[in-house]
């Protein structure tokens, strides 16, 4: 017992610092309740998409600058096709995009060679205008139940359903993976590739396929977007440096083979709950936007920082 | 045992660009055969490990394993032949469980358990994280796994380094059992004694061919050295020189007690101006960590460095080259700018501090980079880029950048690993010359023949300490290497 | 590994990439005079008036627009070429450039023009500290430190934008002068190019600093060896790119006279694309911005191509982006290293 609390320690530390959050919200502004909350996990939906999409390549030893452009392209995708046909096929459609631009992104950092960084740097631009070319400004159409699915409560009051679609669709993805082979495969790539590849894992399959679940989650991310808009909007919002941020606060290394998806979402709650605490003080908004960025800044700072100091030790 | 060999590589070769790594290697195991794989540094044991573990693939050669050709495009593939590995550096991942490792790897897991208690590890649980366990708790536990999955060959890639006696000798019982059930067992090695406890034969690699097949019997040793060195290259001993008279007064260096946890446990020596000091050490015995130390590369947890008496602590090499340190790393990548000029690579020292980030001075510069080259006599026609020169010119331009500074204590890492004689050579008279001309050198070198060649004397680490030191005079090959195993009763002579 | 003597052992595609890597200029003015002909062939009379049966073999006013665009582009390519050299990268200069060119607009009218230019090159140099710091003494990416700057930065030029709604916006004659004046048909912007590119080749060729730039990207173990204290310099790279980018905002400025808040965020990838084209390598130790100068140009030229053939605007930056990708991947295969 003593042994599980120490192994997951940070993501208790974080659920704890989340839990005094919500407190101090309810303390700033006493009728912060249901309502509230159903806001705040809308408002984190394709945050914490964005941020399990990272949290998968970085933990198998990469990193996806193009995972706000590709949730773009999702989100252009499932507007366009959910104004023509059925919203069933069309969401499987637009998933299939994602997991098609993943695995691409994937199968050229392992072909041409070039570091991750620099590969999804160009493909963030090659994403964008892909997004760009669907759409060139913001239209069609979101099919109404997919924007009514993310409003209101489910079953009970304070339970929203944006945060049951949210935990529904990352553990459906991710707890079959984590708990094969696959899963051990991927955090034995990040971890140490060398050995990894010496114990018989096929590295180079594991990373196109870790890239492939980053571009999922990326659709997911992009439904999400065209859910709570109700439209696509074809130019990628805030979300590669947030999330890179919440992946690291998470407690997910940079660099790979650490940590796992629940830290960086209760991360993203923390992130998204200090806007909400600004706002509730009445903060001008743009100053809210600066606050934040420099949180974010700082925790990568810092993650960097401790993972620099690990590395030496 | 049957006639056909459980293991049959023949005709392998391989080729990195323009380097032949391997040109015609070859090796077979019989059931129940433990084999010693020999060869000196740069010889080609590690590029014929990685083919015949499937981490890299032969230009050319055929490898055969119990009568079938065996496809060896992956390790995976490689474990799948029958074939698998235990190397130095454990193949675990760290930030798995021990459980997730095998799982990894399919290894089952009771076995693996029976083979963890009989090699002597006890306490090891499932559950344990591979990067909280001490590293000679992992390669045991890599033996293990290797062992649980009942391989045909077992490959041993110098796994016996760094292990504590106790379990090497455990490790060297259940290896010699395992081959008298039947398994063939590849064991490369450098170590002669383990060698003639454990293997009934010796294949010997050099210059990436397979020279020679020994049996295992007494005075074995000589024959594979023999083998090993090839022609008996004669470099011609240095006369004895009188650095005993400038032996007095303060050092130039003094080092006490200097540890650094944890392969550095206690060093002392001092160093004086004139003289030429040698390092004799087996791999890993913390010489590493001294030079990183005394280059301003890593903090000490212990001990005192005087510079001409006074003490000093570097945070950084700049400091350390301030206090006139300067360090010539083993590794020449480490220290080169391989895609930059030759001039460039010698005048870097120059523009280090931000006084001198203004205009270059042509002019100076080109008159001490001039001197550095010639007094080297280094090989420029190609000196676009370092990378394009001989390991031996590159050598001579991580010394030169020095040169052109001006020396006062030189801290040479195995300055002549993996490079030609002839450049070898003219290294020695070089240091002997700097040391003539005022200089102070620590000399750490993996060639004991190299500590009369140009050393006054030698301080012999093992396991973090001091236990010799000897003049050049007494510095014959068999007392350094008696020393360097620890083998003397001069604990502390320093 | 020794690579000792291996002419003649390398194949022909080796060795041709060697010659590109060791001159890139030749093959990139051949590559952009091609470019020229194509686009003269697809619109006759653009670049050769005579053709079109006007005045002139070549017209000036066509390449005069074309040097006057690719000026800002080459100036913020020179922040890339200079990051990219310790193999870092700065995607906060679109955003410095912008916040640069908006204060200035904002402040000329209140403060004078002397100190608005003054306060718009300190607001350069301080986001380029902050890059410096992040990136040379925690050790953050440059890519992921300069985008959070970038970030920062934005939200800071809203608010700021916020107290500014009312004064009006002022655009300095001189900077005016600069961004559209022509002399004898060439822009006037080559008055502060011309000298800014003799001290940038300068600088990386002839002092100590571009010397250490190239070790840094080259080894920075090696640098560190030789005493060389990485933070130092890379503070200062930082600094200097930061600086370089409020200038080219200002210049942007007088170019478009018309401040807003995303002014020059959309030349952030251009820059990165001209150094790339120019044969700086992402992965530090190698560049020219000689090069970079000519990428700024092919890319004006393949600009106004695209624009010819209607293009749209997502097709462009996907392009750039896989230019980007190929030069990098062609660079790494050739070379064989990263």
């Amino acid at each position: 017992m003593i042994e599980l609390i120490r192994k997951h320690a940070w993501v208790l530390g974080l659920a704890v610092l989340l839990v005094v959050l919500l407190g101090v919200t309810k303390l700033i502004q006493p009728n912060f309740g249901a309502p509230g909350l159903e806001s705040l996990a809308r408002s984190a939906l394709p945050f914490a998409f964005a941020t399990a999409a990272m949290a998968v390549v970085v933990i198998v030893g990469g990193i996806d600058l193009s995972v706000a452009s590709m949730m773009a392209v999702c989100a252009v995708t499932a507007a366009v096709l959910m104004e023509r046909m059925a919203g069933v096929p069309a969401l499987l459609i637009v998933l299939c995009v994602g997991l098609a631009m993943g695995l691409v992104n994937g199968a050229l950092i392992v072909i041409t060679r070039v570091p991750d960084i620099v590969v999804t740097l160009a493909m963030l631009f090659v994403w964008e205008g892909v997004a760009l070319l669907i759409l060139t400004s913001p239209g069609g159409a979101t099919a109404s139940w997919l924007r009514a699915a993310t409003r209101g409560d489910f079953l009970i009051d304070g339970l929203p359903k944006a945060l049951v679609i949210m935990g529904l669709c990352i553990a459906i993805v991710w707890l079959p993976i984590r708990r094969s082979k696959l899963g051990l495969s991927i955090y034995a790539t990040g971890s140490d590739a060398l050995a990894a590849f010496r114990s018989g894992v096929a590295v180079d399959r594991t990373r196109i396929i870790a890239y492939g679940i980053c571009g999922l989650f990326s659709a997911m991310g992009g439904l999400s977007l065209a859910a709570l808009t109700g439209i696509g909007e074809p130019v990628p919002g805030p979300y590669l440096m947030a999330s890179v941020a919440a992946v690291v606060l998470g407690g997910v290394v940079l660099g790979g083979g650490k940590g796992g998806l629940l830290g960086p979402i209760i991360a993203v709650f923390i992130l998204r709950i200090i806007r909400t605490i600004l706002t509730v003080m009445a903060v001008d908004p743009n100053v809210t936007t600066i606050v934040e960025g420099t949180i974010m800044v700082g925790v990568v700072m810092l993650g960097t920082a401790v993972t620099l100091r690990g590395v030496r030790r | 045992m049957t006639d056909t060999p459980l293991l049959d590589a023949t005709g392998v070769a391989k080729s990195y660009g323009a380097v032949k790594a391997l040109t015609d290697a070859s090796l077979t195991v019989a059931r129940g055969e433990v084999v010693a794989l020999m060869g000196a540094n740069g010889a080609g044991k590690s590029t014929f490990v990685k083919i015949l573990t499937g981490a890299l693939k032969p230009d050319t050669g055929r490898i055969v394993i119990d009568g079938r050709e065996a496809r060896m495009g992956s390790p995976a593939q490689a474990r799948r032949s029958g074939l698998v590995p235990v190397y130095q550096e454990p193949s675990l991942i760290p930030d798995l469980d021990v459980r997730d490792n095998l799982r990894l790897g399919d290894t089952p897991v009771e076995p693996f358990r029976q083979w963890v208690e009989d090699l002597g590890i006890k306490g090891i649980r499932l559950s344990d994280m591979i990067g909280d366990l001490p590293l000679a708790t992992l390669r045991i536990l890599d033996l293990a796994r290797a062992l649980a999955a009942e391989p045909d060959v077992l490959l041993l890639d110098e796994m016996t380094a760094a292990l504590p006696t106790d379990l090497v000798e455990r490790v060297l019982k259940v290896v010699r059992d395992r081959a008298d059930a039947g398994m063939g067992v590849i064991y490369v090695s450098h170590r002669f004694t383990e060698i003639s406890q454990l293997c009934d034969r010796a294949s010997v690699l050099r210059d990436g061919r397979t020279v020679g097949d020994l049996k295992i019997e007494p005075g074995v040793e000589d024959r594979a050295v023999e083998l090993m060195l090839g022609e008996k290259i004669s470099l011609g001993a240095r006369e004895s020189a009188a650095a005993l008279a400038a032996r007095s007064g303060t050092p130039r260096l003094s080092v006490k007690s200097l540890a650094a946890a944890p392969k550095l446990q206690d060093v002392s020596f001092d160093l004086h101006a004139g003289e030429v000091l040698g390092v004799v050490a087996l791999e890993g015995q913390g010489q590493d960590e001294l030079f990183d130390v005394l280059a301003g590369f890593r903090k000490p947890t212990g001990g005192t460095i005087e510079v001409e008496g006074r003490p000093a602590r570097f945070a950084h090499p700049s400091e350390a080259i301030a206090a006139g340190l300067t360090y010539v790393p083993g590794n020449r990548s480490e220290a080169l700018l391989a895609q930059r000029s030759v001039r460039e690579n010698i005048a870097l020292p120059f523009s280090a501090h931000p006084r001198t980030w203004g205009p270059l001075k042509m002019r100076t510069e080109r008159e001490r980079v001039d001197y550095a080259i010639e007094k080297l006599q280094i090989d420029t026609r190609a000196q676009g880029e370092v990378q394009r020169l001989s390991g031996g010119n590159q050598q001579k331009v991580t010394i030169g950048r020095w040169l052109a500074t001006g020396v006062e204590t030189l801290l040479l890492f195995d300055p002549t690993r993996g490079i030609d004689v002839r450049t070898k050579r003219q290294i020695y008279p070089l240091v002997r010359e700097l040391a003539e001309k005022g200089a102070a050198v620590l000399f750490y070198t993996s060639e004991l023949a190299e500590v009369r060649l140009a050393c006054d004397r030698a301080v012999v680490i093992f396991n973090g300490r001091v236990v010799d030191v000897i003049d050049a005079a007494d510095a014959d090959e068999p007392t350094l290497m008696r020393a360097a195993y620890g083998l003397t009763g001069r604990e502390g002579a320093a | 590994m020794s690579m000792a003597d291996d002419t003649g052992t390398d194949s022909a595609l080796v060795r041709f990439g060697r010659l590109l890597r060791d001159n890139p200029i030749i093959p990139l003015i051949a590559f952009l005079l091609l470019l020229i002909v194509v686009l003269e062939v697809m619109r006759p009379g653009i670049v050769m008036p005579i053709r079109a049966g006007r005045d002139g073999l070549i017209s000036t006013f066509w390449l005069g627009n074309l040097i006057k665009f690719a000026i800002p582009l080459a100036m913020l390519a020179a922040c890339q070429v200079l990051t990219m050299l310790t193999a870092g990268i700065d995607l906060s200069v679109g955003v410095v450039a912008t916040v640069s060119a908006f204060v200035c607009a904002t402040l000329s009218s209140t403060l004078g023009v002397p100190e608005a230019v003054l306060v718009s090159l300190a607001c350069g140099l301080s986001v380029g500290l902050v890059n410096g710091f992040g990136v040379g003494i925690v050790r953050v990416h440059p890519l992921i430190m300069t985008l959070g700057t970038g970030l920062i930065a934005t939200g800071c030029l809203q608010v700021y934008q916020r107290f500014t709604i009312n004064s009006g916006t002022l655009i300095p004659g001189f900077l005016e002068w600069l961004g559209t004046g022509r002399t004898m048909g060439m822009p006037n912007g080559l008055y502060l190019f011309i000298p800014f590119a003799a001290f940038i080749l300068w600088l990386m060729r002839f002092t100590g600093f571009g010397r250490l730039l190239f070790a840094l990207g080259s080894n920075e173990r090696a640098a560190k060896l030789s005493g060389v204290k990485s933070w130092q310099v890379l503070m200062a790279l930082y600094a200097l790119s930061g600086l370089i980018a409020a200038l080219a905002g200002l210049l942007y400025l007088g170019m478009i006279r018309a401040p807003s808040l995303n002014l020059a965020n959309p030349l952030l990838l251009p820059s990165v694309a001209a150094a790339v084209i120019g044969g700086t390598s992402i992965f530090g130790g190698r560049g020219s911005f000689a090069g970079a100068i000519v990428g700024a140009l092919i890319l004006r030229v393949l600009d106004t191509m695209l624009t010819l053939m209607q293009m749209p605007e997502g097709a462009r930056t996907a392009l750039f982006g896989l230019i980007i990708l190929a030069v990098t991947a062609l660079y790494v295969r050739i070379t064989g290293t990263r």
